[in-house]
């Protein structure tokens, strides 16, 4: 089985979130990355299938040479091969338009791409990957087992999960669940020494439209102060929610 | 031309995400001067529609299409988007929405934007604001595509009530068999409880409760305020709350009109992942914890007193606002 796994380059979970350029670009001063996490969670549940199925394992990234260090994190982590679509990640229509020309190139039985990255928040490439290749496609997946050329999947729905079978070649959009937290791995020293002599193959865009434009970043409003409420008054709580928040 | 609007149900009751796109579509077709065509596959009484500003249901009525299927739904719409001259379509933020968005922009080579907070800032060039970076930022984005694909927060634009003579069509989209590639063999989802999507209020458990044992006051101020439980990354990762209830940054996103947070200390990454509702009440004995920050209301006090105080008196108030 040949897996492969869209790679992310996102801002760390903790960052603080600024913008610089008239507000028209995310300031990336100080800025730690990491793979995204929702690709991070696929990550880890392809190397389950790398170590007990034989699958091989294949990382893609489409963004610039500053994102090569996120996949060869990747490939420390395990992943056999790496490749960057060089070109700025403008757009998700656009991203996904690139990573298909990869996916058909390299006849993936498996692509699990993160359900969102954290940053843009677009949660559209696994989608639009599906309809451009017209493969089968599971978003928001939390549980996946492949039995020969047929996949047995868990997706989250509101309020609860769903259980689907559909043939290979399968797109899912991967999260939490996928593995446990406890689960990810931090690349040891081997993997790390390892990954500096996988191949990391750069390849240039092909041609596509850019169909939406992020034109304009703002930062939320500060809240006011909070209202405190006595420990011994809750009355005094309920009475707000109703009359002044009238949320109850 | 018109505004389509995918209005979701589930056993033939309209979602209240629907009216909630529905009172969208009717604003945005306002700014275009045009009408609203809804989509309503297997769905509830199209009249509920007009209520909120729909002046056409597309009315589909299909065995085949009792499950729900991303990519066979996302096909129906376009039919319906390509027979109707739809220039923008409006579908909300469940997970079937979310799901099928993507396919359906690439059917109708549209750009996308998903996390939608508001109307159209202009619609010539077309701009929505959106959120980004979890919550801990919002985007202006233009589309420039002929056709345009809007994916609504839930609970971001509310419901608007638009009294409107509803006329209803049916419609019968040619389905392809190739599309049924996934089939579900089992859903398993739990009816009597509210989903953290589908809430108006949510109680959210922390660290701070010292262990799974004593949710049983979370769950019960939860009842009383016919909310949906929730929790913070440790909790689920420890294995005290399903991965379901986990909500933050790499978990759910609530956008309720009010979410309380009890022990939860609100470390930045569980903020962005809550960020979006309304009202925000944090009961906690540290006032160091940063979710004081976040808050609309506090409580500096033991979650084991406070909470099971403000249950008697939430009691109160119902019985007598009954």
């Amino acid at each position: 089985m040949k897996i492969l796994v869209c790679i992310s380059h996102v801002p760390d979970t903790t960052s603080k979130i600024n913008f610089t350029d008239g507000d028209t670009k995310f300031d990336t001063n100080g800025v730690q990355f990491v793979i995204n996490p929702n690709d991070e969670f696929g990550l880890t549940r392809a190397m389950w299938f790398k170590e007990k199925q034989g699958a091989s394992v294949d990382v893609a990234n489409v963004g610039g040479p500053e994102t090569e260090p996120t996949l060869r994190k990747a490939l420390a982590i395990g992943a056999d091969n790496a490749i960057r679509v060089n070109t700025e990640a403008t757009d998700g229509f656009y991203v996904a338009r690139q990573l298909a020309k990869i996916i058909q190139d390299g006849g993936y039985d498996l692509v699990i791409a993160g359900r969102e990255s954290i940053d843009y928040n677009g949660g559209m490439v696994p989608g639009m990957i599906s309809a451009l290749t017209g493969a089968n496609f599971v978003n928001t997946c939390i549980g996946i087992e492949v039995e020969g050329d047929t996949a047995t999947v868990i997706r989250e729905i509101d309020g609860g999960k769903e259980t689907s079978t559909a043939k290979l070649p399968l797109i899912v959009g991967g999260q939490k669940g996928l593995v446990e937290e406890s689960d990810l791995r931090i690349p040891n020293m081997r993997g790390i020494m390892m990954a500096r002599k996988k191949p990391l193959t750069v390849v240039e865009p092909i041609e596509a439209n850019q169909e939406t434009k992020a034109i304009q970043f703002q930062k939320p409003t500060p809240k006011g102060e909070v209202t405190l409420v006595d420990p011994d008054n809750v009355d005094q709580l309920v009475a707000l929610l109703h009359n002044e928040a009238k949320v109850i | 031309m018109s505004i389509l609007v995918y209005t979701e149900s589930e056993g033939q009751k309209f979602k209240k995400a629907a009216f909630e796109v529905a009172s969208y579509a009717k604003e945005v077709a306002t700014m275009f001067g045009t009408t609203v065509t809804a989509v309503s596959i297997n769905g509830g009484d199209s009249s509920e529609l007009g209520t909120y500003g729909v002046d056409k249901v597309l009315e589909i009525k299909n065995d085949k299409l009792a499950t729900f299927n991303a990519k066979v739904y996302a096909d129906v719409i376009k039919q319906a988007a390509v027979q109707e001259d739809a220039k923008v379509i409006v579908v909300s933020s469940t997970a079937d929405s979310k799901f099928l968005a993507p396919l359906l922009a690439v059917h109708l080579n549209a750009g996308y934007a998903s996390n939608v907070v508001g109307l159209p800032e202009s619609v010539s060039p077309f701009k929505v604001k959106r959120t980004a970076f979890t919550n801990k930022a919002f985007n202006i984005t233009e589309i420039p595509t002929d056709v345009k694909v809007i994916g609504l927060s839930n609970n971001a634009f509310g419901l608007k009530e638009s009294a409107t003579a509803v006329a209803f069509e049916a419609f019968d989209p040619s389905l392809s068999d190739d599309d049924f590639g996934v089939q579900v063999t089992a859903v398993d989802k739990a009816t009597d409880k509210v989903s953290i999507a589908d809430a108006e209020i949510v109680v959210s458990g922390g660290r701070g409760l010292k262990g799974p044992e004593n949710w049983g006051m979370i769950e019960e101020l939860a009842d009383v305020l016919g909310a949906a439980t929730a929790c913070s990354k440790p909790v689920s990762d420890m294995g005290w709350r399903p991965h379901s209830e986990h909500v933050g940054q790499t978990g759910k996103p609530v956008a309720s009109n009010l979410y309380i947070a009890v022990g939860v200390s609100g470390a930045i990454q569980h903020l962005a992942g809550i960020n979006a509702s309304k009202v925000k009440v944090v009961i906690n004995n540290d006032p160091e914890a940063p979710f004081f920050k976040a808050a609309d209301y506090g409580i500096v006090g033991d979650a084991f007193e406070v909470v099971p105080r403000l249950i008697e008196k939430l009691k109160e108030f119902k019985s007598n606002n009954a």
